[in-house]
């Protein structure tokens, strides 16, 4: 801690603590290790790229109400359809509410959904998959086809079908979309776990007396972490389309909630005079999923160079 | 000929091939671990019953009080109820409910008030014939972009391809699919509308294939032909799009593999041409996996035709689940699922059976 404090006030010597072949403790290793990991990330332009993107989100999720002109949901039929003007930057839909904001207020929606569905489906494929993977035997066998058979069918189809019987609506969207979204993490974390299962190192806790739930929990699943933490950034693109997807066709959020995939929708009833409301925000979908995948492929290069 | 050449390259590509086909886990494994391609159809099947009957008990509105009527009395709900086989255990219901699935018995659609199946047969080509434009589209032009792409790794084209690529990854296809009528029908005016075929012409040629482009050309209508592909060509380009993304960017990877190998150093060492030892050697060895690859993206296609169909107002499998859906149609909705669900077995199994017949290990 004090190693901390005295790096932070000599610059020099902070990188010279971060950079150092013997590190005192585990956790200058893990901060060293966090370090280098950036040097690598951030030597690709593309990923940094991606990551402002998400940061830009993040950005207007936590102040939209600073940076939106004007109330999203308040309507004013006498300014309906608008073009882009100095008063409604994006223009303003058919009942005349302000675009631009609710682009803005919107980035919370999709920040929400993706937050919801990787915090719902990410533990679930890690906790089967390395279960699967370590047990092995019939656990593995029966969980990794299930697995399997939630794999093989269309995504898209099976959340509509779900969406269907629980009835529209954002949350009933999210766990759609999480049923759907867990058995690709699952996979993951089932391959990393049989990389790992014969190491020495779970041998060795093995006869220290730690039981299987406790290496499952503390010494396997934290290793498939990384892979996860790639395949996950980069299903977020796909996230992010699918909720779209709902929300186009009236299954996700529901007005007057600004939802990005649902503005589309409502834009496209004046596509040929007012092109700009269904326009506007496909773009805003298309640039944070890009964003997503550029963060995605730069951090698997950084955390998983194997697979490139 | 240069048959030792042959021999050598197929013997050092057992390995790679090996492992360009593992990080294409998707459909083949699911077929191959386990026993037997027959046994595995059926569990993924039964895998789709379950969660299909899961599906339609979640839903929060009670199937006999919807029937019955809030006024009804508790003998008629509770006769009902029995009717409905909804006193049943559950694993009953479920045989009951699997039963009438194998007999293809989907019950009644509420808004056709036909058999889901007979609605489900009557939407089904064309979807299939969109979808089958699409993939030839992705598949024509995908491979030998990833292909060159590889070849000329870093150029261009390989560059360009990449950018294509993460858009395609990127963007949401019902948006590309109402910014192009935007721009190409309604601005520009090139090609036909939503629908399948201008009203005025429906029906003009008998139904044979259900593909439109194929009956009108039995029929030797070339109008109905020539108006049809300017109604298919927008959404079947783009969702070729979506593949060609797909397929391109998996070719490039699989071809990027066997140009590092040896062999191919061997191959042109003996002097075989340039050309040859891309197409032949190299290509060659990407074959098997490429057709798990086309697979795949045929799948994806059918999954991305549901929004393109809801775009394009076109009369098939998609647009026929998202109606029902809106409407509250569970019947339409579970039996369409379980359909498109199968093609995704059929898909699998096909993907397998095609590469069992190619790859001379497995057979």
């Amino acid at each position: 801690m004090s190693g901390n404090e005295a790096a932070m006030t000599l610059r020099p010597g902070l990188k010279a603590w971060l950079m150092t072949d013997t590190p005192i403790s585990g956790w200058q290793a893990g901060w060293g290790r966090a370090y280098r990991g950036w040097r690598a990330f951030a030597r690709n332009p593309i990923g940094l790229v991606g990551l402002a993107i998400v940061l830009l989100l993040l950005f207007c999720a936590a102040f939209a109400p600073l940076i939106a002109t004007a109330d999203p949901t308040v309507q004013d039929l006498s300014l309906r359809l608008q073009p882009s003007s100095a008063d409604h930057w994006l223009g303003t839909d058919r009942m005349g509410r302000d675009t631009f904001s609710a682009l803005v207020y919107g980035s919370r929606v999709t920040l929400y959904i993706v937050v919801l569905v990787l915090v719902i489906s990410a533990p679930i494929g890690l906790l089967v998959g390395s279960t699967a993977g370590y047990v092995g035997g019939w656990t593995d066998k029966v969980l990794m086809r299930i697995t399997d058979i939630f794999f093989s069918f269309p995504r898209l189809v099976l959340a509509l079908a779900f969406v269907a019987s629980l009835g529209p609506g954002l949350n009933n969207a999210i766990i759609a979309i999480a049923l759907t979204a867990w058995p690709a993490y699952a996979r993951v974390a089932h391959a990393e776990t049989l990389a790992v299962r014969k190491s020495d190192f779970i041998a060795a806790v093995r006869t220290q007396g730690a039981g299987n739930w406790r290496i499952i929990l503390r010494h396997v699943m934290p290793l498939s972490l990384p892979s996860v933490i790639v395949r996950a950034t980069l299903d977020m693109a796909g996230v992010i389309l699918t909720a779209a997807g709902l929300g186009f066709l009236g299954l996700g959020a529901q007005p007057p909630t600004p939802e990005w995939g649902a503005m589309i929708s409502v834009g496209r009833e004046n596509i040929l005079d007012q092109w700009w409301v269904a326009a506007v925000p496909g773009v805003a979908i298309f640039v944070v999923s890009l964003g997503f995948n550029l963060l995605g492929d730069g951090l698997r290069d950084v955390l998983d160079p194997k697979t490139t | 000929m240069s048959k030792p050449a042959t021999a050598s390259a197929s013997a050092v590509a057992t390995l790679p091939a090996e492992s360009s086909t593992s990080f294409l886990h998707g459909a083949r494994r699911l077929l191959l671990t386990g026993g037997g391609l027959l046994f595995s159809v059926a569990v993924t099947f039964f895998g789709l019953l379950v969660i299909t009957f899961v599906i339609g008990r979640l839903m929060p509105i009670d199937p006999v009080l919807s029937a019955v009527g809030d006024r009804a009395s508790v003998a008629t709900y509770n006769q009902v109820k029995a009717e409905m086989g909804l006193n049943l255990p559950v694993w009953h219901q479920f045989l009951i409910y699997a039963w009438k699935v194998l007999h293809g018995n989907f019950g009644a659609s509420i808004l056709t008030a036909r058999p889901v199946l007979e609605d489900l047969i009557r939407v089904f080509p064309a979807t299939a014939e969109m979808a089958t434009v699409a993939i030839i589209i992705g598949i024509v032009l995908g491979i030998p972009l990833g292909v060159w792409a590889a070849v000329y790794r870093n150029s261009l084209l390989d560059y360009i391809m990449r950018v294509l690529g993460l858009i395609g990854y990127s963007v949401p296809i019902f948006w590309l699919g109402i910014m192009g009528l935007l721009v190409f029908y309604l601005e520009l005016e090139w090609v036909g509308g939503p629908g399948r075929l201008d009203v005025y012409l429906d029906g003009n040629v008998p139904t044979v294939t259900g593909f439109i482009l194929i009956d009108s050309v039995i029929a030797g209508n070339w109008e109905v032909f020539s108006n049809a592909f300017s109604h298919i060509i927008l959404p079947a380009t783009l969702l070729g799009y979506y593949s060609l993304a797909y397929i391109s960017r998996m070719t490039r990877s699989l071809m990027l593999e066997q140009l590092n190998q040896e062999y191919l150093i061997t191959a042109r060492v003996k002097g075989v041409s340039e050309r040859r030892v891309v197409w032949r050697h190299a290509f060659g060895n990407i074959q098997v996996a490429l057709i798990t690859v086309c697979a795949l993206a045929f799948a994806n296609i059918l999954e991305g035709s549901v929004l393109t169909e809801t775009v394009f107002a076109w009369p098939g499998i998609g647009r026929y689940i998202t109606t029902a859906l809106l409407a509250a149609d569970m019947n339409a909705v579970l039996g369409g699922t379980i359909v498109v669900g199968l093609v995704y077995v059929g898909l699998n199994l096909l993907s397998d059976i095609l590469y069992r017949i190619v790859d001379p290990r497995a057979r």
